[in-house]
């Protein structure tokens, strides 16, 4: 597959390493529809490609990212301006179960950076918000400079129909919000356990502890989903980079069902 | 007194305690309110209370000298606030301050301490509920040691 060149059309820096890219199609044509929970591969052109989540409105006309500057790649990406050109390939992978969640509540669990991966979801879920029992979101950061798109949480926990829920690791002088690790929201949201749908994103441990939680609390495992990250390459399978198991996260992934992927998470050797 | 017993037997911490055992906590127990920013209790000062939040935010904070009031961590509805009444010497061993208005039930620990000893069953009970709820602080705090969201280098 040969990317597709998208122009920078806006850039913002989110937090001390994290930014948010919105694209569009250099030709000018309408981009791909793509589903939540859905990655792309972006390519700086002559340093790499990296698999990165789609973060924004599928029904919206540009392509958003939302990603940390971690290594090369991204390092690279942090330093695009608007009008500057990048390589698309995508969209690949698995989605969210936003048709299967129709009339459950749902549970979303975001832990620092998990969160672009779900925001596609939330908006579908908010754009058919009648189709859906309660929604609640879970969120937790390291500390409370590390929250993610705080204009729109805050619009978000005035709506009625929507229940945010925020922590933070560490707390800062003049932080009055909840402080604890995500997993504590848990109670303190009103869903019914059998009857939800949950996606989580974040690091794996907190994906496990998160899911054990909703366990706990009645969840089924096999209404839990997560969205693995692995070292996806060519995106369709083929090279075995995003070996997982018996699994390759780019085609069978990144969203699994929890009961299909838990033994695996615990096995130190994949 | 009644209300109170209905309240507390409602809350799953004294789940399935058993009539007479309720009756005996319930004796111990009387409502509480603290406003905004009030400290519930200080650090280093006599351990004599728990707490079952009903209703706002309470923050377990330490202070030191370089950076003030640290919190770590909040609790809120439906929380069991304080085990120090019943580990000796009997002392808080953080402050908790009241974030938001806050209503909550207290138990005296003095009181549940003498029940405690003259009916170990009774005791024995209650410890299994502490126990059970220092399990998941622990837990909670380990992962936030972890600090899980940082970025690997």
């Amino acid at each position: 597959m040969v990317p597709r060149p998208y122009v920078v059309k806006r850039m913002r820096k989110d937090t001390v390493d994290t930014f948010t890219l919105e694209l569009g199609p250099k030709d000018g044509r309408s981009r791909f529809s793509f589903a939540p929970g859905q990655f792309n591969m972006i390519y700086i052109y002559g340093v790499g490609e990296v698999p990165i989540s789609i973060c924004g409105d599928p029904s919206s006309s540009t392509l958003v990212h939302t990603t940390r500057a971690v290594g090369a790649v991204t390092k690279a990406m942090s330093k695009l301006r608007r009008g500057d050109i990048v390589g698309i390939r995508g969209p690949f992978g698995t989605s969210w179960p936003v048709e299967q969640a129709r009339t459950r509540d749902v549970v979303v669990v975001a832990g620092g950076i998990g969160l672009p991966p779900l925001r596609p979801a939330l908006y579908h879920l908010l754009a058919h918000r009648d189709a859906y029992g309660k929604v609640v979101l879970l969120y937790g950061t390291s500390t409370p400079d590390d929250i993610l798109f705080k204009e729109e949480l805050e619009n978000w926990r005035a709506r009625f129909d929507l229940e945010v829920f925020v922590t933070v690791d560490r707390g800062t002088p003049g932080w009055r919000g909840n402080v604890g690790v995500v997993t504590t929201l848990i109670t303190k949201a009103g869903f019914d356990p059998t009857n939800t749908i949950a996606m989580i994103v974040g690091p794996e441990v907190m994906m496990r502890f998160t899911a054990l939680e909703l366990m706990k609390r009645g969840v089924k495992a096999e209404t839990i989903y997560v969205s693995m990250e692995r070292n996806m390459k060519c995106g369709i399978g083929l090279c075995g980079h995003c070996q997982f198991g018996p699994l390759f996260t780019c085609k069978d992934g990144p969203v699994f069902r929890y009961d299909q992927i838990k033994d695996l998470l615990v096995k130190w050797e994949i | 007194m009644e209300t109170l017993e209905r309240l507390l037997s409602q809350h799953p911490f004294f789940k399935e305690l058993g009539g007479e055992y309720m009756q005996l906590v319930t004796g111990c127990a009387s409502n509480v309110r603290f406003e905004p920013d009030q400290f519930i209790f200080r650090e280093g000062t006599e351990a004599n209370q728990f707490y079952l939040i009903r209703e706002g935010r309470v923050a377990l904070q330490l202070f030191s000298p370089e950076r003030g009031h640290i919190t770590i961590e909040t609790l809120g509805e439906g929380d069991i606030l304080g085990w120090s009444w019943l580990i000796p010497p009997y002392s808080w061993h953080f402050d908790a301050k009241a974030l938001d208005l806050t209503r909550a039930i207290a138990l005296d620990g003095k009181c549940l301490r003498r029940k405690c000893e003259d009916d170990h069953n009774l005791g024995y009970e209650l410890l299994k509920r502490f126990s059970h709820i220092m399990g998941q602080r622990l837990e909670s705090t380990r992962l936030q040691l972890l600090d899980l969201y940082g970025v690997r280098s």
